[in-house]
């Protein structure tokens, strides 16, 4: 244990449970099929301090949880609960003992309401009766505790992710979590609600609970938590009081080595526009309008990044570019060339390329080799196949070349798909779609899921492409990747453009506003109040 | 036909059977209604129901005590409920499939049982009609509704039961949430398996009781492959009915009233072949599930297996 003290805290919680004023972890090991997922780790809180763990995609955080949540059973290693052996063989093991978690995908039932997504599972007061009227009311008891608006009474499906993540929140306080691990939280938040969740948790230390901050995220670690717990591959690999880290000697730790995290960006002449997109309506699956009215011109040599919370129509605009979804009204042009309604196959054909955010569903065929992926459009036509034949030989060369450019770790040309990590996997979609030398550019989600190591290489890539001309739609929802690589910014709210600025007069808060569906007033003085 | 068919007494005569061949589909399908709200597809209602009517049957004949012969019913429908959800949710078989296999089991061994047991068709004294007091004297509502045997009525006492479990009580909350996320159920400390195995053994204790009502309180006989599909109805009527039991109620109550205008007009012999009449209420099967689309209840994980991912 560091100097940690526990005495300044109340004894018990305001909820009327009992702290948890230490929780170790010791040894801990989980082996999955082939995958060591966790080597011999130990980790640690304390009542009244945030504990990040920080590490990359599958580095083994969220596992490691999941052992001191009870859903998986570590292969070795103890759990020590306020110094005492506890036994956690089941989440309902773990929720008796004080120990609640905010799942990386949340655990709602959506066709339930708040309340009972509650209750669930918890003995009623009317027991065999639900009794939703009092759970509600210690809902809106707890809300108002811990400034975590929720209407009780609303269905889960309705809500937006941030009120859903503050109902899982509030669920693991209504069963007395003294201890509260929280997986990713942040990963689908807008910037202002990330600041009301940091709120929240500082207040839940205050009140002496024990929190779990995991991140891959370093400036939220910097700025939430006490300490930090690096994974690396399973291994523990470092552990720091936050005021001695730093962003770069996390990024160390976390990646193994240097991380650029300014990218050069060399001035580009920007062409005429490329692609335009005017007054372009679409569907959801839902038969909702997805988009309403999209506007938005990129020209040669420029990255257009779109911002927004997940879900405001990103999805089906990539879509409906690609020829993947029908346009119900508006027009789509490359080159001033009307392509609306075209078809994928043709698209490529104009010149443009398409990285799609379902890289496991709409990137690559997860059953073919690496090479077949490699070469999935054009095996149809030259130099690839002559008549009806595949050229194996000439295939197997163009496919060394690209794997060797783009740095693709594999096996073999014949490895299947499945097997290679995310990161290389995006590094494979990319080496394939900027093979064919793209005057216009989808990138939706780019790096999403992969590992910093590879994102600093994609993002060098798409702004090499730029550098070469090319038009190029950067779809994400990390504001820090917009912000590294866009020339200007659109936000998207709800299917609409809220607005489109300059990367000189961007900043985070700004942003953060639109992107909740402000609208930006281009006469208001920078930083005005809301 | 159709003046006839317009006479007061001919019209009371349908609506007074099709209320008693509801029975059937509507043990059946509430049972299967909390199979699927925990998200378990139990094809092989047809099989239990097969299964419960030669059970029943052969507990009246022998002992000559309805109870008994509803016992009976009950507790075979509990052990191949609790067989069907070992398959279901311990093997975490492929539940399209074995429900296939459950069915061929229930309708080969009932009808082995009944060549063992019995040479050539017997009957029972059923469930006696009991006439509600003074509701039953009541012209016309009092002879289509106050005039049935007892597994009728508790039939139909069943659907607001069967409402009040599912949205008024913490065991109904833990049925809706396993059938629709099971993950989130999971991670809530509820058995997702102990509840499934619940609803699925609850479903064949139904069923069963679904299958005696034929043998020993509407037809009082045992024949061979006697449910004659209503097995597979009841399945359909829980999509039908949209997972809520007064929607099943209602799609109980439509085909077998198509079913007794089907039998009335088979009786007359007239204008339409009786193939083309006994096929209606499975051709409206088919056309009410097309076009029934209120899908808000479905649940999410019906047929998934669950499993914690480790
Ligand atoms: N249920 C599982 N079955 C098999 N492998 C798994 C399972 N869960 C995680 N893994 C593997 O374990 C490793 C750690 O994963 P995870 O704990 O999810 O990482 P993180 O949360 O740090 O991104 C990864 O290699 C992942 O593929
Ligand atoms: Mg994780």
């Amino acid at each position: 244990m560091d100097s940690f003290s526990t005495d300044t805290l109340p004894k018990t919680l305001p909820t009327g449970h009992a702290r948890i004023n230490t929780m170790q972890m010791q040894g801990i090991v989980k082996h999955f099929p082939g995958v060591l997922a966790v080597d011999h780790v130990d980790f640690d809180v304390s009542a009244g301090e945030v504990h990040a763990l920080l590490g990359e995609n599958g580095a083994g955080k969220s596992t490691l949880m999941k052992i001191l949540y009870g859903l998986y059973q570590p292969n070795a290693g103890e759990i020590v609960l306020n110094g005492v052996h506890a036994a956690i063989k089941s989440p309902a093991d773990a929720i008796r003992q004080g120990i609640g978690m905010v799942h990386q995908h949340f655990m709602l039932v959506p066709s339930l309401t708040v309340a009972e997504n509650v209750a669930l599972g918890l003995r009623s007061s009317r027991e065999p009766l639900l009794d939703l009227n009092t759970v509600a009311e210690r809902i809106n008891e707890l809300a108002k505790n811990y400034g975590l608006q929720v209407d009780p009474w609303a269905p889960v499906w309705q809500l937006a992710v941030g009120e859903q993540q503050r109902v899982e929140i509030v669920k693991a306080l209504y069963r007395g979590a003294a201890l509260l691990i929280l997986d990713e939280p942040t990963a689908v938040l807008t910037p202002q609600e990330v600041t009301d969740l940091f709120d929240t948790l500082r207040h839940m230390v205050r009140d002496g609970h024990a929190l779990i901050f995991i991140s891959h995220k370093l400036h939220e670690v910097l700025a939430i938590s006490d300490r930090v717990t690096v994974l690396r591959d399973g291994r523990k690999v470092g552990k720091i009081a936050t005021r001695d880290a730093t962003k770069e000697s996390l990024a160390r730790m976390m990646v193994g080595r240097e991380v650029v995290f300014q990218y050069q960006r060399r001035a580009v002449e920007v062409g005429p526009p490329l692609l335009k997109v005017e007054n372009l309506w679409a569907h959801s699956d839902r038969g909702t309008d997805a988009l309403r009215g999209v506007n938005l011109d990129i020209r040669a040599g420029e990255i257009l990044g779109l911002a927004g919370v997940s879900g405001n129509g990103q999805r089906e605009l990539a879509q409906v570019l690609f020829g993947l979804r029908p346009a119900l009204r508006g027009e789509v042009l490359i080159d001033g060339q009307p392509v609306t309604g075209k078809q994928p196959a043709a698209l490529n054909r104009l010149g443009m390329s398409y990285i799609p955010e379902e890289r496991m569903i709409d990137g690559v065929i997860t059953d073919f080799t690496v090479a077949e992926n490699l070469i999935l459009q054009m095996h149809g036509s030259r130099p690839f196949s002559a008549s009806i034949f595949l050229r194996p030989r000439l295939i197997a060369r163009r496919c060394g070349q690209l794997i060797e450019n783009f740095n693709i770790r594999t096996p073999s040309q014949e490895t299947l798909i499945k097997s290679l990590s995310g990161g290389n996997i995006q590094k494979l979609v990319m080496a394939r779609e900027l093979s064919r030398s793209p005057r216009v550019l989808i990138a939706a989600q780019p790096t999403r899921g992969v590992d910093i190591g590879a994102t600093e290489y994609i993002h060098q890539r798409l702004l090499d492409q730029r550098a070469k001309g090319t038009a190029t739609l950067l779809i994400s929802e990390d504001l820090d990747e917009i912000l590294a690589l866009s020339d200007r910014i659109a936000v998207i709210y709800e299917g609409e453009i809220v607005g489109v600025i300059d990367r000189s007069e961007a900043d985070v808060q700004h942003l953060g506003l639109m992107m909740a569906g402000v609208r930006s007033e281009p006469d208001a003085a920078p930083g005005a109040e809301v | 036909m159709i003046d006839q068919l317009l006479d007061s007494s001919v019209l009371i005569g349908i609506a007074a059977s099709g209320i008693r061949l509801a029975t059937p589909y509507l043990y059946a399908a509430i049972g299967e209604t909390f199979g699927q709200r925990s998200g378990v597809l139990n094809l092989g209602v047809e099989g239990i129901m097969l299964m419960g009517a030669f059970s029943g049957f052969w507990a009246v004949y022998t002992s000559g005590s309805l109870a008994l012969g509803v016992l009976a019913a009950l507790l075979v429908g509990l052990l191949m409920g609790l067989g069907t959800a070992f398959i279901n949710v311990t093997l975490k078989a492929e539940q399209g499939i074995s429900g296939i296999g459950i069915f061929l089991f229930g309708l080969g061994l009932s009808e082995l049982l009944f060549q063992q047991s019995f040479d050539g068709v017997v009957t029972v004294r059923g469930f006696p009609k009991i006439r509600v007091p003074l509701l039953s004297e009541v012209p016309v509502i009092g002879e289509i509704f106050f005039q049935h045997n007892l597994l009728v009525y508790v039939a139909f006492a069943l659907v607001p039961i069967a409402w009040f479990v599912l949205n008024r009580t913490t065991l109904g909350l833990k049925i809706r949430a396993v059938g629709q996320n099971p993950q989130a159920a999971d991670a809530m400390g509820i058995s997702v398996a102990r509840v499934r195995y619940l609803t699925v053994t609850f479903g064949g204790m139904m069923a069963a009781m679904a299958g005696a009502s034929l043998s020993i309180a509407l037809l009082n006989v045992f024949q061979q492959n006697m449910t004659a599909g209503q097995g597979f109805i009841a399945v359909a009527l829980v999509y039908f009915g949209s997972w809520r039991p007064f929607g099943v109620m209602a799609g109980a109550l439509l085909f077998s009233t198509v079913n007794a205008l089907q039998l009335w007009v088979r009786t007359k012999g007239i204008d339409i072949p009786a193939e083309y009449a006994s096929m209606a209420p499975y051709l409206l099967t088919i056309l009410a599930l097309v076009l029934a689309a209120q899908r808000v209840d479905q649940p999410a994980a019906l047929t998934k297996p669950f499993e914690r991912g480790e």
